[in-house]
Protein backbone atom coordinates (compact mmCIF):
# COMPACT_ATOMS: atom_id res chain seq x y z
CA UNK A 1 0.00 0.00 0.00
CA UNK A 2 3.00 2.48 -0.71
CA UNK A 3 3.32 4.29 -4.10
CA UNK A 4 5.80 3.18 -6.87
CA UNK A 5 8.32 5.67 -7.26
CA UNK A 6 7.74 8.40 -9.52
CA UNK A 7 9.61 11.95 -10.62
CA UNK A 8 7.57 14.89 -9.13
CA UNK A 9 6.83 18.27 -11.16
CA UNK A 10 4.49 21.79 -9.77
CA UNK A 11 4.22 23.55 -12.85
CA UNK A 12 3.00 27.17 -11.90
CA UNK A 13 1.07 28.20 -14.89
CA UNK A 14 -1.44 25.98 -17.51
CA UNK A 15 1.47 26.78 -20.26
CA UNK A 16 4.05 24.99 -17.92
CA UNK A 17 1.79 21.70 -17.09
CA UNK A 18 0.96 21.43 -20.90
CA UNK A 19 4.62 21.38 -22.16
CA UNK A 20 5.54 18.67 -19.17
CA UNK A 21 2.77 16.75 -20.35
CA UNK A 22 3.75 16.85 -24.14
CA UNK A 23 7.20 15.94 -22.66
CA UNK A 24 6.36 12.84 -21.09
CA UNK A 25 3.38 11.79 -23.03
CA UNK A 26 1.68 8.39 -21.65
CA UNK A 27 4.27 8.00 -18.89
CA UNK A 28 2.72 10.95 -16.66
CA UNK A 29 -0.39 11.74 -14.99
CA UNK A 30 -1.82 14.91 -13.71
CA UNK A 31 -2.64 15.37 -9.94
CA UNK A 32 -5.24 17.65 -8.45
CA UNK A 33 -7.13 16.65 -5.47
CA UNK A 34 -5.65 13.51 -5.43
CA UNK A 35 -8.75 11.79 -3.84
CA UNK A 36 -9.26 9.48 -6.31
CA UNK A 37 -5.41 9.59 -8.02
CA UNK A 38 -3.84 8.94 -4.72
CA UNK A 39 -5.24 5.94 -3.74
CA UNK A 40 -4.78 4.38 -7.15
CA UNK A 41 -1.02 5.13 -6.62
CA UNK A 42 -1.57 3.46 -3.10
CA UNK A 43 -2.50 0.41 -4.47
CA UNK A 44 -0.45 0.68 -7.42
CA UNK A 45 -3.65 0.75 -9.47
CA UNK A 46 -1.59 3.60 -11.12
CA UNK A 47 2.14 3.75 -11.77
CA UNK A 48 2.76 6.70 -13.66
CA UNK A 49 6.51 8.01 -14.18
CA UNK A 50 5.77 11.35 -13.85
CA UNK A 51 3.55 13.06 -11.24
CA UNK A 52 2.55 16.66 -12.49
CA UNK A 53 1.02 18.26 -9.72
CA UNK A 54 -1.12 21.28 -10.83
CA UNK A 55 -1.80 22.08 -7.25
CA UNK A 56 -0.14 25.32 -7.44
CA UNK A 57 -2.05 26.52 -10.16
CA UNK A 58 -3.72 28.85 -8.02
CA UNK A 59 -5.48 31.06 -10.82
CA UNK A 60 -7.69 27.51 -11.86
CA UNK A 61 -9.37 28.22 -8.68
CA UNK A 62 -12.61 30.33 -9.12
CA UNK A 63 -16.69 29.98 -9.43
CA UNK A 64 -17.63 33.09 -11.57
CA UNK A 65 -21.54 34.55 -12.41
CA UNK A 66 -21.78 34.70 -16.62
CA UNK A 67 -24.65 35.56 -16.69
CA UNK A 68 -26.95 32.64 -17.95
CA UNK A 69 -24.12 30.16 -16.15
CA UNK A 70 -21.70 29.71 -13.64
CA UNK A 71 -18.03 29.29 -14.37
CA UNK A 72 -15.65 27.25 -12.12
CA UNK A 73 -11.92 26.66 -12.13
CA UNK A 74 -10.95 23.03 -12.70
CA UNK A 75 -9.14 23.90 -9.20
CA UNK A 76 -11.68 24.74 -7.12
CA UNK A 77 -12.47 22.30 -4.33
CA UNK A 78 -15.69 20.72 -4.67
CA UNK A 79 -15.94 22.09 -0.56
CA UNK A 80 -15.68 25.63 -2.48
CA UNK A 81 -18.62 24.94 -4.40
CA UNK A 82 -20.70 22.97 -1.62
CA UNK A 83 -20.25 26.03 0.44
CA UNK A 84 -20.35 28.96 -1.84
CA UNK A 85 -23.05 31.36 -1.35
CA UNK A 86 -23.00 32.44 -4.95
CA UNK A 87 -23.53 29.00 -5.81
CA UNK A 88 -26.45 28.52 -3.48
CA UNK A 89 -27.91 31.11 -4.81
CA UNK A 90 -27.68 30.60 -8.59
CA UNK A 91 -27.47 27.05 -8.52
CA UNK A 92 -28.88 25.19 -5.69
CA UNK A 93 -29.08 21.50 -7.88
CA UNK A 94 -25.18 22.05 -7.78
CA UNK A 95 -24.66 22.66 -4.62
CA UNK A 96 -26.85 19.84 -3.70
CA UNK A 97 -25.03 17.35 -6.11
CA UNK A 98 -21.72 18.52 -4.63
CA UNK A 99 -22.92 17.37 -1.30
CA UNK A 100 -23.31 13.78 -2.34
CA UNK A 101 -19.81 13.05 -3.25
CA UNK A 102 -18.33 11.59 -0.59
CA UNK A 103 -17.48 13.02 2.92
CA UNK A 104 -16.51 16.71 4.11
CA UNK A 105 -12.56 15.72 4.73
CA UNK A 106 -12.44 14.22 0.83
CA UNK A 107 -14.53 17.68 -0.50
CA UNK A 108 -12.00 19.58 1.38
CA UNK A 109 -9.46 18.25 -1.43
CA UNK A 110 -10.86 16.67 -4.28
CA UNK A 111 -11.61 19.47 -7.07
CA UNK A 112 -14.57 19.85 -9.16
CA UNK A 113 -12.68 19.87 -12.85
CA UNK A 114 -11.12 16.50 -11.24
CA UNK A 115 -14.20 15.22 -10.58
CA UNK A 116 -15.29 15.59 -14.25
CA UNK A 117 -11.78 14.62 -15.33
CA UNK A 118 -12.10 11.27 -13.61
CA UNK A 119 -14.99 10.14 -15.19
CA UNK A 120 -16.10 7.91 -13.19
CA UNK A 121 -19.46 6.40 -14.07
CA UNK A 122 -21.38 6.43 -10.45
CA UNK A 123 -19.69 10.04 -9.89
CA UNK A 124 -22.25 12.80 -9.19
CA UNK A 125 -20.75 15.72 -11.13
CA UNK A 126 -20.28 13.73 -14.38
CA UNK A 127 -24.03 13.08 -14.36
CA UNK A 128 -24.86 16.84 -13.82
CA UNK A 129 -22.67 17.74 -16.59
CA UNK A 130 -24.69 15.58 -18.82
CA UNK A 131 -27.87 16.67 -17.54
CA UNK A 132 -27.17 20.36 -17.77
CA UNK A 133 -24.74 20.56 -21.00
CA UNK A 134 -22.16 21.77 -19.23
CA UNK A 135 -19.18 23.23 -21.36
CA UNK A 136 -15.60 21.46 -20.44
CA UNK A 137 -12.56 23.84 -21.46
CA UNK A 138 -9.42 22.02 -22.16
CA UNK A 139 -6.19 23.64 -23.00
CA UNK A 140 -3.56 21.63 -25.12
CA UNK A 141 -0.35 22.58 -26.82
CA UNK A 142 -2.87 24.20 -29.28
CA UNK A 143 -4.31 26.67 -27.14
CA UNK A 144 -7.93 26.03 -25.76
CA UNK A 145 -11.15 23.81 -27.23
CA UNK A 146 -14.39 23.74 -25.61
CA UNK A 147 -16.06 20.27 -25.51
CA UNK A 148 -20.04 19.43 -24.71
CA UNK A 149 -20.04 17.23 -21.94
CA UNK A 150 -22.20 14.76 -24.36
CA UNK A 151 -18.93 14.25 -25.99
CA UNK A 152 -16.90 14.48 -22.93
CA UNK A 153 -17.33 11.23 -21.11
CA UNK A 154 -16.21 7.91 -23.43
CA UNK A 155 -16.20 4.87 -21.37
CA UNK A 156 -15.53 4.34 -17.72
CA UNK A 157 -12.51 6.44 -16.47
CA UNK A 158 -12.11 7.77 -19.73
CA UNK A 159 -13.24 11.17 -21.14
CA UNK A 160 -11.90 12.96 -25.05
CA UNK A 161 -9.37 15.20 -23.47
CA UNK A 162 -5.70 14.44 -25.18
CA UNK A 163 -2.76 13.21 -23.39
CA UNK A 164 -1.31 16.33 -23.51
CA UNK A 165 -4.45 18.74 -22.27
CA UNK A 166 -5.39 19.86 -18.97
CA UNK A 167 -9.04 20.53 -17.91
CA UNK A 168 -9.36 24.29 -16.74
CA UNK A 169 -12.76 25.40 -16.68
CA UNK A 170 -16.27 24.13 -16.47
CA UNK A 171 -19.37 26.12 -17.68
CA UNK A 172 -22.08 25.22 -16.01
CA UNK A 173 -25.23 26.91 -17.62
CA UNK A 174 -28.14 27.81 -14.70
CA UNK A 175 -31.71 26.86 -14.73
CA UNK A 176 -34.41 28.59 -16.40
CA UNK A 177 -37.32 30.11 -14.18
CA UNK A 178 -40.00 27.73 -13.66
CA UNK A 179 -37.57 24.31 -13.52
CA UNK A 180 -37.51 22.30 -10.61
CA UNK A 181 -34.86 20.07 -9.86
CA UNK A 182 -33.71 16.99 -8.02
CA UNK A 183 -30.91 14.40 -7.42
CA UNK A 184 -31.60 11.18 -5.75
CA UNK A 185 -29.44 8.30 -5.62
CA UNK A 186 -28.53 4.92 -2.96
CA UNK A 187 -25.84 4.26 -2.10
CA UNK A 188 -24.77 1.28 1.11
CA UNK A 189 -23.32 3.65 3.02
CA UNK A 190 -23.77 7.90 3.16
CA UNK A 191 -21.16 9.16 1.26
CA UNK A 192 -20.47 5.83 -0.82
CA UNK A 193 -20.63 5.75 -4.57
CA UNK A 194 -23.96 5.59 -5.88
CA UNK A 195 -25.49 1.73 -6.86
CA UNK A 196 -27.88 4.24 -8.90
CA UNK A 197 -28.81 7.74 -9.48
CA UNK A 198 -30.69 10.33 -11.12
CA UNK A 199 -30.67 14.16 -11.79
CA UNK A 200 -33.73 15.39 -13.03
CA UNK A 201 -35.13 19.18 -14.31
CA UNK A 202 -38.64 19.79 -15.15
CA UNK A 203 -39.72 23.23 -16.34
CA UNK A 204 -43.38 23.95 -15.75
CA UNK A 205 -45.31 26.27 -18.52
CA UNK A 206 -49.48 27.46 -17.66
CA UNK A 207 -49.42 23.57 -15.91
CA UNK A 208 -47.75 21.56 -18.69
CA UNK A 209 -44.12 20.00 -18.34
CA UNK A 210 -42.16 22.17 -21.37
CA UNK A 211 -38.74 20.42 -20.77
CA UNK A 212 -37.33 17.77 -19.23
CA UNK A 213 -33.59 16.48 -18.81
CA UNK A 214 -33.30 12.88 -17.06
CA UNK A 215 -29.41 11.91 -16.60
CA UNK A 216 -28.72 8.35 -14.77
CA UNK A 217 -25.30 7.75 -13.19
CA UNK A 218 -23.97 4.19 -11.91
CA UNK A 219 -25.92 2.61 -14.69
CA UNK A 220 -23.43 2.31 -17.40
CA UNK A 221 -19.86 3.04 -18.31
CA UNK A 222 -20.91 6.88 -18.95
CA UNK A 223 -23.82 8.67 -17.19
CA UNK A 224 -26.69 8.60 -19.94
CA UNK A 225 -29.74 11.06 -20.33
CA UNK A 226 -33.00 9.01 -20.83
CA UNK A 227 -34.54 10.54 -23.95
CA UNK A 228 -37.51 7.79 -24.73
CA UNK A 229 -38.39 8.68 -20.19
CA UNK A 230 -37.86 12.92 -21.24
CA UNK A 231 -40.55 12.33 -24.22
CA UNK A 232 -42.80 10.32 -21.70
CA UNK A 233 -43.45 13.83 -20.09
CA UNK A 234 -43.01 16.60 -22.01
CA UNK A 235 -45.97 17.98 -22.85
CA UNK A 236 -47.93 16.64 -20.35
CA UNK A 237 -49.74 17.70 -17.67
CA UNK A 238 -47.39 16.19 -14.76
CA UNK A 239 -48.79 13.68 -12.40
CA UNK A 240 -48.26 10.51 -9.89
CA UNK A 241 -48.98 7.93 -12.66
CA UNK A 242 -46.84 10.06 -15.35
CA UNK A 243 -43.81 10.07 -13.34
CA UNK A 244 -44.15 6.68 -12.76
CA UNK A 245 -44.10 5.58 -15.99
CA UNK A 246 -41.47 7.91 -16.85
CA UNK A 247 -39.60 5.71 -14.32
CA UNK A 248 -40.17 2.73 -15.78
CA UNK A 249 -39.02 3.92 -19.01
CA UNK A 250 -35.92 4.88 -17.92
CA UNK A 251 -35.34 1.81 -16.67
CA UNK A 252 -35.96 -0.14 -19.78
CA UNK A 253 -33.86 2.06 -21.76
CA UNK A 254 -30.26 2.16 -20.39
CA UNK A 255 -28.05 -0.45 -21.74
CA UNK A 256 -26.89 -3.55 -19.68
CA UNK A 257 -26.25 -2.07 -16.23
CA UNK A 258 -22.47 -2.86 -15.09
CA UNK A 259 -23.27 -5.08 -12.19
CA UNK A 260 -20.39 -5.86 -9.26
CA UNK A 261 -20.61 -6.86 -5.52
CA UNK A 262 -22.70 -3.99 -4.74
CA UNK A 263 -25.45 -4.92 -7.13
CA UNK A 264 -27.13 -6.96 -9.68
CA UNK A 265 -27.44 -5.12 -13.35
CA UNK A 266 -31.26 -6.10 -12.27
CA UNK A 267 -30.81 -4.38 -9.11
CA UNK A 268 -29.06 -1.41 -10.60
CA UNK A 269 -32.24 -1.62 -13.60
CA UNK A 270 -34.66 -0.93 -10.91
CA UNK A 271 -33.14 1.71 -9.07
CA UNK A 272 -32.53 3.66 -12.22
CA UNK A 273 -36.86 3.58 -12.66
CA UNK A 274 -37.22 3.77 -8.81
CA UNK A 275 -34.89 6.87 -8.59
CA UNK A 276 -36.05 8.87 -12.24
CA UNK A 277 -39.36 8.74 -10.20
CA UNK A 278 -39.07 10.19 -7.16
CA UNK A 279 -36.33 12.77 -9.02
CA UNK A 280 -38.91 13.41 -11.28
CA UNK A 281 -41.90 13.47 -8.42
CA UNK A 282 -39.38 16.28 -6.33
CA UNK A 283 -38.41 18.58 -9.27
CA UNK A 284 -42.25 18.87 -10.30
CA UNK A 285 -43.25 20.13 -6.60
CA UNK A 286 -39.85 22.56 -6.90
CA UNK A 287 -40.85 23.70 -10.20
CA UNK A 288 -44.38 24.46 -8.73
CA UNK A 289 -43.04 26.08 -5.80
CA UNK A 290 -41.33 28.85 -7.87
CA UNK B 1 15.64 6.76 -7.32
CA UNK B 2 13.36 9.96 -7.97
CA UNK B 3 15.07 12.91 -6.72
CA UNK B 4 14.05 13.73 -2.91
CA UNK B 5 12.28 16.70 -2.34
CA UNK B 6 12.34 19.39 0.29
CA UNK B 7 9.34 20.43 2.37
CA UNK B 8 8.77 22.76 4.90
CA UNK B 9 5.53 22.70 7.18
CA UNK B 10 4.23 23.28 10.01
CA UNK B 11 3.00 20.94 12.67
CA UNK B 12 1.30 22.11 15.93
CA UNK B 13 2.83 25.23 15.29
CA UNK B 14 6.40 23.90 15.17
CA UNK B 15 8.36 23.99 11.93
CA UNK B 16 9.55 20.79 10.23
CA UNK B 17 11.69 20.29 7.42
CA UNK B 18 12.41 17.35 5.75
CA UNK B 19 13.68 15.97 2.29
CA UNK B 20 11.27 13.68 1.12
CA UNK B 21 10.55 11.26 -1.82
CA UNK B 22 7.89 12.67 -3.77
CA UNK B 23 5.91 8.92 -3.35
CA UNK B 24 5.92 9.49 0.64
CA UNK B 25 2.36 9.90 1.84
CA UNK B 26 1.66 12.61 4.13
CA UNK B 27 0.97 10.29 7.12
CA UNK B 28 3.97 8.35 6.55
CA UNK B 29 5.98 11.37 6.89
CA UNK B 30 3.91 12.83 10.29
CA UNK B 31 4.86 9.48 11.72
CA UNK B 32 8.10 7.85 10.42
CA UNK B 33 9.87 11.04 9.98
CA UNK B 34 8.62 13.46 12.06
CA UNK B 35 7.35 10.37 14.75
CA UNK B 36 4.02 12.55 15.47
CA UNK B 37 2.42 8.88 15.62
CA UNK B 38 -0.87 10.18 17.29
CA UNK B 39 -2.30 10.32 13.80
CA UNK B 40 -3.25 7.21 13.02
CA UNK B 41 -3.25 4.95 9.72
CA UNK B 42 -5.58 2.30 8.75
CA UNK B 43 -7.25 1.65 5.57
CA UNK B 44 -4.66 4.30 3.36
CA UNK B 45 -7.16 4.62 0.47
CA UNK B 46 -9.05 7.43 2.04
CA UNK B 47 -11.89 5.64 3.25
CA UNK B 48 -11.14 5.02 7.30
CA UNK B 49 -10.92 8.09 8.40
CA UNK B 50 -8.41 7.38 11.04
CA UNK B 51 -5.78 9.58 9.07
CA UNK B 52 -7.83 12.70 9.08
CA UNK B 53 -5.34 15.75 10.09
CA UNK B 54 -5.88 19.35 9.48
CA UNK B 55 -4.64 20.84 6.53
CA UNK B 56 -4.84 25.21 6.98
CA UNK B 57 -7.93 24.57 9.37
CA UNK B 58 -9.64 21.92 7.48
CA UNK B 59 -10.12 18.26 8.15
CA UNK B 60 -8.35 16.07 5.72
CA UNK B 61 -7.08 13.11 4.95
CA UNK B 62 -3.32 12.79 5.57
CA UNK B 63 -3.03 9.02 3.66
CA UNK B 64 -4.26 10.03 0.17
CA UNK B 65 -2.18 13.43 -0.03
CA UNK B 66 1.46 13.29 -0.61
CA UNK B 67 4.02 14.83 1.99
CA UNK B 68 5.20 17.01 -1.13
CA UNK B 69 1.27 18.96 -1.45
CA UNK B 70 1.73 20.03 2.18
CA UNK B 71 5.13 21.58 1.45
CA UNK B 72 4.56 25.40 2.88
CA UNK B 73 1.30 24.04 5.07
CA UNK B 74 0.46 24.40 8.40
CA UNK B 75 -0.76 21.58 9.87
CA UNK B 76 -2.95 20.16 13.14
CA UNK B 77 -3.03 17.01 14.69
CA UNK B 78 -4.43 14.81 17.36
CA UNK B 79 -1.50 15.98 19.33
CA UNK B 80 -1.99 19.86 19.47
CA UNK B 81 -5.18 19.38 21.16
CA UNK B 82 -4.06 19.69 24.67
CA UNK B 83 -2.29 22.26 26.23
CA UNK B 84 0.20 22.56 29.42
CA UNK B 85 -0.64 18.53 29.87
CA UNK B 86 -4.90 19.32 30.26
CA UNK B 87 -7.12 17.75 27.58
CA UNK B 88 -8.72 19.59 25.22
CA UNK B 89 -12.60 20.07 26.24
CA UNK B 90 -13.35 17.99 22.91
CA UNK B 91 -11.07 15.33 24.73
CA UNK B 92 -11.97 15.30 27.70
CA UNK B 93 -16.15 14.85 26.17
CA UNK B 94 -14.99 11.69 24.80
CA UNK B 95 -13.77 10.20 28.05
CA UNK B 96 -16.31 11.89 29.81
CA UNK B 97 -18.94 10.03 27.48
CA UNK B 98 -17.22 7.02 26.59
CA UNK B 99 -16.59 8.02 23.01
CA UNK B 100 -14.05 5.32 22.43
CA UNK B 101 -12.95 2.05 23.40
CA UNK B 102 -9.42 0.98 21.71
CA UNK B 103 -9.06 4.49 20.22
CA UNK B 104 -8.24 3.49 17.17
CA UNK B 105 -10.29 5.33 15.56
CA UNK B 106 -9.99 8.16 18.40
CA UNK B 107 -7.45 10.70 16.43
CA UNK B 108 -9.19 11.11 13.35
CA UNK B 109 -12.91 11.76 15.03
CA UNK B 110 -10.95 14.38 17.37
CA UNK B 111 -9.96 16.17 14.11
CA UNK B 112 -13.13 15.97 12.14
CA UNK B 113 -15.38 17.39 15.07
CA UNK B 114 -12.74 20.19 15.94
CA UNK B 115 -13.26 21.13 12.30
CA UNK B 116 -16.90 20.71 12.79
CA UNK B 117 -17.14 23.09 16.10
CA UNK B 118 -15.04 25.65 14.63
CA UNK B 119 -18.08 26.35 12.20
CA UNK B 120 -20.79 25.16 14.21
CA UNK B 121 -20.46 25.55 17.82
CA UNK B 122 -24.17 23.91 18.51
CA UNK B 123 -24.60 20.98 15.65
CA UNK B 124 -27.39 19.35 15.34
CA UNK B 125 -27.30 15.28 15.36
CA UNK B 126 -27.87 15.67 11.43
CA UNK B 127 -24.82 17.76 11.03
CA UNK B 128 -22.73 15.81 13.31
CA UNK B 129 -23.66 12.41 11.56
CA UNK B 130 -22.74 14.23 8.36
CA UNK B 131 -19.20 15.35 9.36
CA UNK B 132 -18.73 12.07 10.80
CA UNK B 133 -19.71 10.13 8.21
CA UNK B 134 -16.32 9.44 6.80
CA UNK B 135 -14.96 8.43 10.02
CA UNK B 136 -15.39 4.49 10.78
CA UNK B 137 -14.99 3.24 14.28
CA UNK B 138 -15.53 -1.10 15.20
CA UNK B 139 -16.10 -0.47 18.44
CA UNK B 140 -17.89 1.89 19.84
CA UNK B 141 -21.74 1.52 17.62
CA UNK B 142 -21.40 5.30 17.34
CA UNK B 143 -24.41 6.27 20.02
CA UNK B 144 -21.55 7.04 22.68
CA UNK B 145 -19.47 9.50 19.73
CA UNK B 146 -22.54 11.68 19.06
CA UNK B 147 -22.84 12.17 22.79
CA UNK B 148 -19.74 13.15 23.14
CA UNK B 149 -19.75 15.39 20.58
CA UNK B 150 -22.69 17.26 21.75
CA UNK B 151 -20.93 17.09 25.29
CA UNK B 152 -17.85 19.03 23.66
CA UNK B 153 -20.18 21.26 21.76
CA UNK B 154 -21.53 22.39 25.40
CA UNK B 155 -18.42 22.49 27.34
CA UNK B 156 -16.85 24.88 24.25
CA UNK B 157 -20.11 27.19 24.48
CA UNK B 158 -19.19 26.91 28.15
CA UNK B 159 -21.85 25.15 29.32
CA UNK B 160 -21.54 22.65 31.93
CA UNK B 161 -20.43 19.04 31.09
CA UNK B 162 -23.16 16.35 31.39
CA UNK B 163 -23.15 13.92 33.52
CA UNK B 164 -20.43 10.96 32.51
CA UNK B 165 -22.13 7.78 31.60
CA UNK B 166 -21.32 5.23 33.89
CA UNK B 167 -22.06 1.01 32.50
CA UNK B 168 -23.04 1.82 29.34
CA UNK B 169 -21.40 0.11 25.97
C1 LIG C 1 -13.46 7.46 0.27
C2 LIG C 1 -13.79 8.20 -1.00
C3 LIG C 1 -15.11 8.29 -1.41
C4 LIG C 1 -15.43 8.96 -2.59
N1 LIG C 1 -16.75 9.06 -2.93
C5 LIG C 1 -17.09 9.76 -4.04
C6 LIG C 1 -18.46 9.92 -4.41
O1 LIG C 1 -19.37 9.46 -3.72
N2 LIG C 1 -18.73 10.61 -5.56
C7 LIG C 1 -17.73 11.15 -6.32
O2 LIG C 1 -18.03 11.77 -7.33
N3 LIG C 1 -16.45 11.02 -5.99
C8 LIG C 1 -16.10 10.35 -4.88
N4 LIG C 1 -14.77 10.23 -4.55
C9 LIG C 1 -13.74 10.78 -5.48
C10 LIG C 1 -13.51 12.28 -5.27
O3 LIG C 1 -14.66 13.00 -5.65
C11 LIG C 1 -12.34 12.81 -6.09
O4 LIG C 1 -12.04 14.05 -5.51
C12 LIG C 1 -12.57 13.03 -7.57
O5 LIG C 1 -13.03 11.86 -8.20
C13 LIG C 1 -11.27 13.40 -8.28
O6 LIG C 1 -10.91 14.73 -8.02
P1 LIG C 1 -9.46 15.07 -7.52
O7 LIG C 1 -9.31 16.54 -7.60
O8 LIG C 1 -9.24 14.46 -6.19
O9 LIG C 1 -8.55 14.44 -8.66
P2 LIG C 1 -7.26 13.51 -8.65
O10 LIG C 1 -7.44 12.35 -7.78
O11 LIG C 1 -6.07 14.35 -8.43
O12 LIG C 1 -7.26 13.06 -10.18
C14 LIG C 1 -8.19 12.12 -10.69
C15 LIG C 1 -7.96 11.90 -12.18
O13 LIG C 1 -8.34 13.05 -12.94
C16 LIG C 1 -7.22 13.59 -13.63
N5 LIG C 1 -7.31 15.05 -13.50
C17 LIG C 1 -7.60 15.74 -12.34
N6 LIG C 1 -7.65 17.06 -12.59
C18 LIG C 1 -7.40 17.22 -13.91
C19 LIG C 1 -7.34 18.37 -14.76
N7 LIG C 1 -7.55 19.62 -14.30
N8 LIG C 1 -7.09 18.16 -16.08
C20 LIG C 1 -6.89 16.90 -16.58
N9 LIG C 1 -6.95 15.80 -15.81
C21 LIG C 1 -7.19 15.94 -14.50
C22 LIG C 1 -5.99 13.00 -12.98
O14 LIG C 1 -4.93 12.88 -13.88
C23 LIG C 1 -6.50 11.65 -12.53
O15 LIG C 1 -6.47 10.73 -13.58
C24 LIG C 1 -14.41 9.55 -3.38
C25 LIG C 1 -13.08 9.46 -2.97
C26 LIG C 1 -12.76 8.79 -1.80
C27 LIG C 1 -11.32 8.68 -1.38
S1 LIG D 1 -5.90 5.55 6.65
FE1 LIG D 1 -6.49 7.36 5.70
S2 LIG D 1 -8.60 7.13 5.46
FE2 LIG D 1 -8.00 5.19 6.23
S1 LIG E 1 -12.84 2.93 19.41
FE1 LIG E 1 -12.10 1.16 18.41
S2 LIG E 1 -12.40 1.68 16.32
FE2 LIG E 1 -13.36 3.29 17.34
Amino acid sequence: MKPAQFDYADPRSVEDAVALLQQHGADAKILAGGQSLVPLLNMRLARPAVIIDVGKLRDLDYIRDDGDALVIGALTTQRSVERSELVAREHPLLAATTRYIAHPQIRNRGTFGGSIAHADPAAECPALAVALDMQITVVGPGGARVIAAADFFVTYLTTSLEQDEILTDVRVPKLTPGTGWSIQEVARRHGDFAMAGAICTLTLERGRCAAARIALFGVGAVPVRAPEAEQTIIGQEPNAALFEEAGARASAEISEPLADIHGSSEFRRHLAGVMTQRALTEAFSRAEAR
Amino acid sequence: MTAKRDVSLTVNGVAYSASVEPRMTLVDLLRGELGLTGTHVGCEHGVCGACTILLNGQAVRSCIMLAVQADGAELMTVEGLSEDGQLHPIQQAFVGQRGLQCGFCTPGFLMSVYELLQHNPAPGDDEIKEALGGELCRCTGYQSILRSVRDAAARLRGEVPAAATEGEA
